[in-house]
């Protein structure tokens, strides 16, 4: 539901929905059916967000809704009014540089297609910041919201649990 | 021949071989990929959806588009009828007469199967207008098995095709008759291999334009190869090659095959945009990928060996039941005959039978898919090797050494026609067992089954093929029938090369990636041809057939680019530098074969200080071309083809030489079976490569990883899943299980080289062959564990429960009553009863009332007479997480007024049907009492099958349970309340 209350929204309307985006306020209009995913790719222009099923299942379109990851597939748009949503392209530092995480993704090979990646560094962002101290067991368990068909998986948790362990030495320097 | 590139870049150690981080990665992590869905379209672009067939089989008696044309936003909707006036069938694989439509003409022949194309404004309002089209079927009984096809009686899918059999041809190789006349040993398998589908993470996705003033169509779509189908789909939409250019997005979410599939939606799209007059643009959904994507093949095979005492293979004879769903489309029956060459594996066998046919059957039809056809062989053959040491009281790693090619053989050419380019099988079969601790293994399971534990080891070798033959798949066709369509063959990879003014590299090939790195490792085999350093070599993979060099063989399968593609780059790229060598020359005062290309610079090595800028040496044929020697051709742009000699099209005894190379792979693992679950857990996987020179290790240890991961999925969890009425039973992800990173264990990989002496790099493709080792590796571990003789995949905890505590027993029946159903139907049965307070009369007059019946049929609204005893009405039902609409019909028979009566109905829609037959009795037990007593018999399927499949059956009991419970109440003139309902319905269920 939206920030500002409970809203009677007509089905056969547009309506205003506006929120943060990577740090970014950002508006545009939704009708009560339309799902985030596509209002972030195909509105506003956020294709960084893929669409995997839209059952729920894969966990491409994974988003971080308030700090939280959220499947932007079960999510209508003006759901998301008001709120803090954080995607893919909010995870550089800078244009020309990767993060943390990112930067471990290339270096073991974490990707092939990269269709799923998106999804999985959101959820991976988000547990790295709840949990710095997170093993191999934990990591695995938040993949297994994740379908990847091209890596077998060994190569991401590889890269998630060198990515904790550099942010760690970045904690205690 | 292979050019020397080593001697001469003046770096010996090189940029191939290393694990480089690679340049599609730093988009792909920020989310700047560019998938088909991520690009622009042209202003004005529409957007398709696709109604499918809810009916495994079914004839099409009526299609009314007209309230979907009515309404807001919606361009145009196309059906069979309108493709048909503007397209050509799919050409068909083997002579036959028969068409392959890409959407449904008068039938539908599998669920999923495109019936409508509705075009719009938005998806969501091509969606809505899905909803208005009107589709009447009329249901045929259906086939879902492949022996079943052939049974006599069984449903014809295709008049062309009679006893639904494609194709059926037999092969003799060496004197199989002779050696299991005198062999001491039959030894034989019998495999029903399911099917599954390798579902990338991206689905299908179509961009099409037709120009009217050219006869025209430009497409983009995230289609993989080969590029023998852009013949095929210009055909069916009825242009030259010229006026159909197909361009494929920079990057697509994976593919491993599946994205060949996507061709037939390219023909639909296209005549979509053709009719709207405008672009359309179409992504499928999981849904619709599930149901109507593509298929690897399901294959019923019986293997019969005439073996030695020692456990040596002196013939093989196949049997191969290939079944390509509803439709034969190119390339199939190629999945059969991917393997012809190789159909005696890793081993020496040189006397071989095989009889192959292709059957069709009401599912969804079949294509490429990772390991195509290699699976569907090694699980048979690998079996057999493990029946064949049990049968004989060998270690079935002693079969397994006795049978395999030996190292001094190479190149060695199989019985049934392949070369196999280099190996040394056996010492990479030794080096597994040391470097990967096989004996530690044998320790493992020896304690875990000192403490009554279920543990098991099995053993696969397999021959990796790679770098198909084009021409393998005319061995369907008779060596007559060859040579009048004349010769295929070949494997033509393409690359070209382009200097720009300021002397930077550019390289385009048509190799297709789908996530497997192509860029990087192009641009690491440039970079040592020129001496530069990768990062400086741009490398575009995107393809346009109208600009691109291509041809057939172009594309993303058979693991091709690293055998043929790298190698075709290293071709061109050694071609320009041999030009630029003999400029440099002439500049430098030195022999052109004694200069140097090393960082950047040109220079002999006698004297480094006399060096001229690779970047201005590769831009002298742009600024200054009239200072080129005479005898040297431009330096600009070079493009080169390459096929190898070996690949010949079979010959008249039908061998052939079906791919260039042969990877080999030698796996063994450890499994513990849980003795209460069944369920499966891998203890240790170990997997021997020798896949040639590695280009980069990181993506080969990616791509083994990865196909191991595919081929876990397809051991223990996927099928899909169809019931014996067609209704697809896997429609969603839900359903359709693939592994997590819970599920996919750590691999040990090691590896053992021997270069291919064939290809330019030295290297073999590697990206499939765990989709082919791995199924049956785990297949013979557990039944080792279990001691059985007889497995199947997938290994699901419930049939390996069946092995352990025999088959569960079903549950009590109330009634003994045989069922009623038509063969191969799901039904469902039950009965009920009902006392009302009302006299048989009046419950018989209101059976015969519309507005009643409109009460109290459940969800049901406009209810209309149609006859005496015929109604209709539209009714809104949820299954599950699915709500539709359907049309209902009514009928009442036998009436026997008023004391019984037979109840027929069935419901049709966009998500599903359903059919029953009830029949009512009527007692009086008072003046104004009545007991209403009812049994009935349904069937039910369609898309709601597969996506609730597990509620359907209760849900359609308490639907019908409903019914009756409401005429009741609608009879006593009181609504029950719910707690009674309830129970009525527990009461009323079978």
């Amino acid at each position: 539901m939206s920030r500002h209350g409970p809203a009677v929204l007509d089905a056969g309307q547009r309506h205003p929905v506006r929120f943060t985006l990577n740090g970014r306020t950002v508006s545009g209009e939704a009708e009560p059916r339309m799902l985030l995913h596509d209002f972030l790719r195909h509105v506003l222009g956020a294709t960084g967000t893929h669409v995997g099923c839209e059952h729920g299942i894969c966990g491409a379109c994974t988003v971080q809704i308030d700090g939280a990851p959220a499947r932007a597939c079960l999510t209508l748009a003006v759901q998301a009014d008001g709120a803090e949503i954080r995607t893919v392209e909010g995870l550089a530092p800078a244009a020309d540089r990767l993060s943390v995480l990112q930067e471990a993704f290339r270096t073991h090979h974490g990707l092939q297609c990269g269709f799923c990646t998106p999804g999985i560094l959101m959820t991976l962002d988000a547990l790295l910041r709840e949990r710095p101290d997170c093993g191999e067991a934990e990591v695995r368990e938040a993949l297994s919201g994740h379908l990847c068909r091209c890596t077998g998986y060994a190569p991401i948790v590889k890269a998630a649990l060198a990515a904790a362990e550099a942010l760690r030495e970045t904690d205690h320097a | 021949m292979a050019p020397d590139v080593h001697a001469r870049n003046g770096d010996e150690a090189g940029w191939v071989g290393k694990s480089v981080p690679r340049v599609e990665d730093a988009a792909l992590l920020a989310g700047r990929g560019r998938f088909i869905d991520d690009l622009g379209t042209p202003p004005g672009t529409l957007h398709a959806a696709i109604l499918r067939s809810p009916h495994a089989h079914a004839t099409i008696e009526r299609i009314a588009t007209e309230a979907a044309r009515a309404m807001p936003g919606v361009a145009a909707v196309l059906t069979g009828a309108e493709l048909r006036d503007l397209a050509s069938s799919l050409v068909v694989g083997v002579k036959a007469p028969v068409e392959c439509w890409p959407m449904a003409i008068d039938r539908v022949r599998y669920v999923g199967e495109p019936v409508a194309v509705a075009v719009a404004a938005d998806r969501y309002l091509a969606e809505d207008a899905l909803d208005a089209i009107e589709v009447r079927y009329a249901p045929l009984p259906a086939v879902v098995a492949p022996r079943d096809a052939l049974g006599d009686g069984a449903p014809l899918l295709h008049e062309g095709f009679p006893g639904n059999l494609a194709s059926d041809r037999s092969f003799s190789y060496g004197d199989p008759d002779g050696a299991f006349a005198s062999a001491p040993h039959r030894i034989g398998v019998a495999v029903e291999y399911p099917r599954s589908a390798c579902t990338p993470i991206e689905t299908y996705g179509v961009v099409a334009e037709y120009d009217p003033a050219l006869d025209a169509y430009d497409v983009l779509a995230n289609f993989q190869g080969p590029f023998s189908i852009h013949a095929v789909i210009a055909r069916a939409l009825r242009v030259p090659g010229n006026r159909l250019r197909l361009r494929t997005p920079p990057e697509s979410g994976g593919s491993f095959g599946v994205k060949q599939g996507v061709f037939p939606y390219i023909v639909v799209i296209a005549v979509a945009a053709r009719l709207a007059g405008r672009p359309v643009k179409w992504i499928e959904d999981r849904m619709e990928h599930l149901a109507g994507a593509v298929s690897a093949t399901n294959r019923s095979t019986r293997l019969q060996a005439a073996v030695a005492e020692d456990g040596r293979i002196l013939a093989l004879d196949w049997d191969q039941i290939e079944d390509c769903g509803a439709h034969l489309r190119a390339p199939e029956p190629a999945t059969l005959y991917r393997m012809h060459g190789n159909m005696t594996g890793a081993y020496a066998i040189r006397n071989v039978r095989i009889r192959n046919r292709v059957v069709v059957t009401n599912k969804l039809p079949t294509g490429l898919n990772r390991g195509f056809g290699g699976p569907q062989v090694y699980f048979p053959l690998e079996r057999l090797i493990s029946r064949i040491a049990a049968t004989l009281g060998l270690d079935p790693l002693e079969v397994v050494r006795r049978n395999l090619v030996p190292a001094d053989a190479f190149p060695y050419r199989t019985a049934t026609g392949a070369l196999l380019d280099s190996g040394d099988y056996a010492a990479a079969l030794e080096a597994a067992l040391r470097d990967g601790a096989h004996a530690s293994l044998l320790a493992r399971r020896a304690q875990a089954r000192a403490e009554g534990r279920l543990y098991g080891i099995g053993y696969a070798a397999v021959v990796e093929p790679s770098v198909s033959n084009m021409g393998y798949i005319t061995t369907v066709l008779t060596a007559a029938e060859r040579r009048r369509a004349g010769p295929k063959n070949g494997a033509q990879a393409t690359a070209t090369i382009t200097l720009d003014p300021g002397g930077a590299v550019s390289v385009h090939v048509a190799s297709v990636p789908q996530g497997q790195g192509h860029r990087t490792v192009l641009a690491q085999v440039v970079a040592d041809v020129f001496g530069l350093r990768p990062a400086e070599i741009r490398v575009i993979t995107e393809m346009d057939t109208a600009k691109d060099a291509w041809s057939i063989a172009s594309g993303n399968y058979s693991s091709r680019f690293a055998p043929a593609v790298a190698g075709a780059a290293q071709i061109a790229a050694t071609r320009l530098r041999e030009r630029l060598a003999r400029i440099a020359a002439v500049q430098l005062n030195a022999r052109p074969d004694e200069l140097v290309f090393a960082a950047g610079k040109v220079f002999s090595p006698g004297n480094p200080g006399n060096a001229v800028a690779f970047s201005r040496l590769a831009a002298t044929g742009h600024w200054a071309p009239a200072t080129l020697p005479e005898d040297v051709e431009q330096p600009l742009r070079e493009t080169a083809f390459w096929t190898p000699p070996q690949l010949g099209a079979p010959n008249d005894a039908d061998e052939v030489n079906s791919s260039l190379c042969h990877g080999f792979i030698f796996d063994f693992c450890g499994v513990e079976v849980d003795r209460d679950t069944g369920a499966v857990r891998l203890d240790r996987y170990v997997t021997m490569h020798d896949c040639g020179r590695i280009l980069h290790p990181g993506m080969v240890a990616g791509q083994v990883t990865g196909g191991f991961a595919h081929a876990l999925g397809a051991a223990l969890l996927e099928e899909q899943s169809y019931a014996p009425d067609g209704s697809l039973l896997t429609g969603t992800l839900a359903d359709y299980l693939i592994p997590t990173a819970m599920e996919v264990p750590e691999l040990v990989i090691l590896h053992y080289e021997t270069p291919s002496p064939f290809t330019p790099l030295g290297a073999k493709g590697v990206g499939e062959g765990n989709t082919m080792s791995t199924p049956v590796c785990i297949a013979n571990a557990v039944a080792d564990a279990l001691g059985v003789a007889e497995i199947q995949l997938p290994l699901l905890p419930s049939r390996l429960s069946e092995a352990l505590h025999g088959a569960e027993s079903s549950p009590p029946r109330r009634e003994a009553r045989p069922p009623q159903a038509a063969p191969g139907e799901r039904a469902l049965f039950g009965s009920g009863r009902a006392e009302v307070d009302a006299a048989p009369e009046q419950l018989w007059a209101m059976l015969l009332d519309p507005d009643l019946l409109a009460r109290v049929v459940p969800g049901a609204h406009n209810v209309q007479r149609m006859g005496e005893t015929r109604f209709q009405a539209e009714v809104t039902l949820g299954i599950g997480p699915v709500r539709g609409r359907y049309r209902a019909e009514i009928a009442l028979s036998d009436l026997d007024a008023p004391r019984s009566v037979t109840l027929s109905g069935s419901v049709d829609g966009a998500l599903g049907f359903g059919r029953g037959r009830g029949r009512l009795r009527l007692e009086p037990v008072g003046p104004t009492r009545t007991v209403l007593t009812y049994d009935y018999e349904a069937a039910v399927g369609g898309k709601v099958a597969s996506i609730g499949g597990r509620l359907l059956d209760g849900a359609a009991r308490v639907i019908i349970g409903q019914f009756f419970a409401s005429l009741a109440a609608q009879a006593s003139g009181r609504r029950p309340s719910l707690w009674r309902r309830l129970l009525r319905l527990l009461r009323g269920r079978a």
